[in-house]
């Protein structure tokens, strides 16, 4: 896999099937499911459960919001991504092209999808600073391995912003 | 936060006469303390200040977490860093302290970037 910059957009080129399909579960990935941990980790309270009266306003008013923010970011990242539903051999190596307007939305789905991937595997922070652990044999390896490799197209994008 | 809502959030109508100590906070909640003065406020200036306090969180990346405090408050990058890693190796740190409304408008910028902030009433 390669990534760089060209122009207005990022480019992330020569992705092998595997990892063209970890990029495809990002919106998925993102959906907290029902899920309460990954809920509570997305809409967190917003003073830890005291002042009841403002965490009540708080669950009326601004979580709709939220979630229409989100909800946003990881449409915008799954319209980019059709890029990768091609018609051509299933094995070949494909290219994803990301505008440069939407690494906001790339930023905030990357973040959405590591966040419920780690409240509904309950990580701990051990495991999440292990950036070496491998091969991956496990469902839980793999999902370790799906927040590490959507920390690092974060880094990218993030470097990418600072120029 | 809607509009609708957020006018009415902390700012009511109804003013109170009162001897009213002042009190200065800077964004780290330290507290400077004036002589006490007789005048008119409304409610709204008798509201406790707040602070919004961001919590580490293992999955945030520190840069993520460094821009967002750049975004949000305006910092510039040493000062964003240094809030960054004080709550890496402290656990929290504190943004901003000032008037409730602000600072829920700041705690719900910081939830739309996905980092766990909370608005704390200074006591």
């Amino acid at each position: 896999m390669e990534i760089s910059r060209h122009n207005d957009q990022i480019q992330i080129s020569e992705l092998d099937p595997f990892l063209a399909e970890l990029l495809r579960q990002i919106p998925a990935s993102a959906s907290p499911d029902g899920v309460t941990a990954a809920e509570q980790r997305l809409f967190s309270s917003p003073t830890n459960g005291k002042e009841p009266e403002l965490c009540a306003e708080w669950k009326q008013y601004v979580e709709p919001e939220l979630r229409r923010l989100f909800q946003s970011a990881t449409e915008t990242v799954a319209a980019d991504l059709e890029q990768l539903n091609g018609n051509e051999k299933s094995l070949a190596n494909r290219t994803l092209h990301i505008p440069a307007k939407h690494t906001d939305a790339w930023l905030s789905a990357l973040n959405q999808a590591r966040l419920v991937i780690a409240a509904k595997n309950k990580f701990t922070e051990l495991e999440l600073s292990d950036h070496f652990r491998s091969p991956i044999g496990s469902r839980r390896d793999l999902s370790l391995f799906q927040i590490n490799f959507y920390g690092f197209l974060q880094e990218f994008i993030l470097r990418e912003l600072d120029g | 936060m809607s509009r609708e809502r957020r006018r009415g959030v902390g700012c009511r109508a109804q003013s109170t006469d009162t001897e009213r100590t002042t009190h200065v906070w800077d964004e780290t909640g330290s507290v400077t303390t004036a002589e006490p003065t007789q005048e008119t406020r409304s409610e709204e200036d008798l509201d406790l200040p707040w602070q919004v306090v961001v919590h580490n969180d293992p999955v945030n990346l520190m840069s993520y977490v460094t821009m967002v405090f750049q975004r949000v408050f305006g910092y510039p990058r040493e000062k964003a860093e240094r809030h960054m890693l004080e709550v890496h190796h402290k656990g929290r740190s504190i943004l901003w302290a000032g008037m409730r409304e602000p600072a829920e408008l700041y705690v719900q910028q910081l939830h739309g970037y996905l980092l766990l902030a909370t608005l704390e009433k200074l006591s």
